[in-house]
């Protein structure tokens, strides 16, 4: 894995702090077991997907509805999965 | 951010400062609605808006305060209308409105409509819409900074706050004419919560270690079915389709606390037995710390079809499928009725008098609206209404004081500095996980959803303990850059002083109100409920001072309209 700048890492972490609940539990779990194993490309895959508004993230991770760009989805199976 | 829009388009120079981006907030989780008697469904009033909140607050609420609230509600909701706030509407174009629990109509006759919302997004619209608005208004927005302290000058007046950048440690003083908090709830003082960690009471914590006391924090409303050890609520409906709630031995323990209802008692009956069931030993789980709830007899299709997401949420959050296995759930902390003292002006008051220069509302204060119970759905109101009433206050403040700012008081400065030092220099210390799971655990064994006296007072012991552990944390990342590790040991330190004031303001009143419910509360014919009004019809004070206890009447006098007169409270 090639370095991802370590102080963009750390705002991608605080950035993960969200308005509801559940995206904080599952968000907690994707750092705790997935995101180190993450290349560059994807975290800023998921870097995009931290501007979606609390609800369509929800909804997106809860698979109520699905991102159409094929990185993101990747990410967002991840994140259905933990 | 409803203060921040009037202040700004009052021509004032208006700062914003937030932990996260300001729509990012946790008013984003709320679905449900806001209310107001806008009578566009059916016949409606604010007197009985008025009416019902009293009642749900279980009389603790100040009438002058509600009266306030119901009668702005519908300016104010049409206010947000034309803010753009995209409500659901009726075929003729209205707002259209819906029942929610506690509203009713004609005093307390039957259900009333009275709900508006944006789909189940009405929390996330709400926010879009101001901040849009305060976009257009110039507000200016400082995102990811932390507020750590306020600063008062001798003679305690509000000179501003003392703020941290995220992105790197700096910490900057923020001197204003007039600062108002609304920084939201405390709901992760306790280990089972709906709240989204960001909820950690951080205004409380300002405001205590300020010297100025917190009101009625014994009282926090709960929901009976969160998902041991997450939070994430199951829906009532469970228990209506047939769900079953279980201890340790696999024992149906409703049949014994309500033969006739069982399940579908009413949600602080089931509270109780919960509760009651654990405090005896006959919890579930390793630590033994909360029940079951059963869906596994019913018909998977009734659980897919009846019960959408309830699958889900219990496989992801609670690691079982409801279909092979039960849920685990406990009593989950929802909402903090208490908070920092004002007046419905949105004025800080302490001692009778307001606190020059700063004011508060939403969650984070305590007006007192709620009282010992909210209504769903009045707390988006109460955002509204307060917010704008407060910035109202302080557009008249400013307008008073000379142009040039005072000259800054240095001693809380320095303080607050000096508390980020000894976080930064702490060895051999305790790490934050271990303090907050400690606080956490003891607010929800002690003093949770139903409450005992000796619990309560142990509680109180061991909560002094937890306090001497959060002030030896340590960090091991010493970083600048959006180092988080620091900005929770920081957000633990405001939590402790919310988690002190619930336990010991618990701990002192010994009736039954609202949400506090006790176990030793008789109920008597003088105490109905265990409610006490000869004693304790009453607010709580809380002064980290010496944790000291002060109690100031209720006002039980409204603006206009006469007294409503205490009543037992039952629906
Ligand atoms: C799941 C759920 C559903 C709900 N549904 C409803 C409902 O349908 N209707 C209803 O009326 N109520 C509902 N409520 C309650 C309601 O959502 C909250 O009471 C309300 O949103 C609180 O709003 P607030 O503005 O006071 O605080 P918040 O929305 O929590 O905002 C606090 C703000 O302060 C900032 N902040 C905090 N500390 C600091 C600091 N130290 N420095 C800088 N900034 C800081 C934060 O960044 C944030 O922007 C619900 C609550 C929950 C948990």
């Amino acid at each position: 894995m090639t370095a991802y700048d370590p102080i963009e890492l750390k705002r991608i972490r605080w950035r993960s702090r969200r308005g509801l609940l559940e995206l904080d539990l599952v968000l907690e779990r994707f750092f705790a077991q997935r995101f180190d194993a993450l290349s560059p490309a994807e975290i800023d895959a998921y870097k995009r997907i931290l501007d979606l508004p609390d609800t369509d993230f929800l909804d997106v991770v809860n698979g109520k509805a699905d991102l159409d760009d094929p990185e993101e989805a990747a990410i967002i199976e991840i994140l259905r999965a933990v | 951010m409803r203060a921040a829009l009037q202040l700004s388009e009052a021509g004032l120079k208006t700062a914003v400062l937030s932990k996260v981006f300001p729509t990012r907030s946790h008013t984003v989780a709320a679905q449900g609605g806001v209310s107001a008697s806008l009578g566009n469904s059916e016949e409606d009033h604010w007197h009985w808006h008025m009416y019902d909140t009293v009642k749900g607050s279980d009389w603790l609420g100040d009438q002058d305060a509600i009266e306030f609230m119901c009668r702005e509600a519908p300016k104010v909701v049409t206010e947000l209308e034309h803010f753009g706030m995209p409500f659901d509407r009726n075929a003729d174009g209205t707002i259209y409105q819906r029942p929610f629990g506690g509203h009713m109509s004609n005093f307390g006759e039957k259900p009333v409509r009275r709900a508006c919302a944006a789909a189940d997004r009405t929390g996330h619209a709400m926010l879009h819409a101001l901040y849009q608005r305060n976009v257009r208004a110039n507000t200016h927005f400082f995102v990811e900074w932390m507020a750590l302290d306020l600063i008062r000058d001798a003679d305690g007046n509000v000179q501003g706050v003392i703020a941290m950048e995220m992105e790197t440690s700096e910490i900057v003083v923020f001197q204003a004419k007039a600062t108002l908090f609304a920084t939201g709830g405390a709901g992760r003082i306790y280990a089972s919560s709906t709240n989204a960690f960001i909820n950690t009471g951080d205004g409380l914590g300002m405001a205590a270690r300020a010297g100025i006391p917190l009101e009625d924090m014994e009282f926090w409303q709960f929901h009976p079915t969160g998902v041991a050890g997450a939070g994430v609520l199951i829906t009532e409906g469970v228990r209506g389709e047939g769900g079953i709630l279980r201890n340790s031995a696999g024992e149906r323990f409703m049949e014994r606390y309500a033969p006739n209802a069982k399940d579908l008692a009413s949600r602080d009956v089931v509270s109780r037995a919960m509760v009651t069931e654990i405090n005896e030993g006959r919890g579930c789980g390793p630590n033994k710390d909360h029940v079951l709830l059963d869906i596994t007899h019913l018909d998977p299709e009734v659980i897919m079809s009846k019960l959408p997401g309830i699958r889900e949420i219990s496989i992801k959050f609670a690691g079982v499928d409801p279909i092979k296995a039960p849920i685990p759930v406990v009593p989950t902390c929802h909402y903090q009725m208490g908070g920092i003292p004002t007046n419905y002006h949105g004025e800080v008051v302490v001692g009778g008098k307001p606190v020059t220069g700063f004011y508060a509302a939403g969650e984070c204060a305590c007006a007192s609206v709620h009282g010992a119970n909210r209504l769903g759905t009045n707390s988006l109101l109460d955002l509204l209404v307060f917010g704008k009433s407060s910035a109202n206050s302080m557009i008249d403040f400013i307008k008073q004081q000379p142009l040039e700012l005072p000259e800054l008081a240095t001693s809380d400065v320095e303080r607050s500095v000096a508390r980020v030092e000894r976080l930064n220099k702490q060895t051999n210390g305790v790490a934050v996980n271990d303090a907050r799971s400690a606080m956490q655990r003891t607010m929800q064994a002690h003093c949770g959803v139903f409450r005992f006296k000796d619990m309560l007072a142990q509680g109180v012991e061991k909560i002094l303990e937890v306090e001497k552990m959060v002030q030896q944390t340590e960090i091991s990342d010493k970083s600048s850059v959006f180092n988080m590790a620091r900005i929770e040991a920081l957000e633990l330190e405001n939590l402790i002083e919310v988690a002190k004031a619930t336990m010991i303001s618990a701990n002192a009143r010994t009736e039954s109100r609202g949400a506090h419910v006790r176990d030793d509360a008789p109920d008597t014919a003088e105490t109905p409920n265990g409610r006490d009004d000869a004693n304790w019809l009453k607010h709580t004070l809380w002064s980290r001072d010496g944790n000291r206890l002060e109690y100031k009447p209720v006002n039980m006098q409204p603006l206009t309209v006469d007294t409503i007169a205490l009543k037992t409270r039952s629906y």
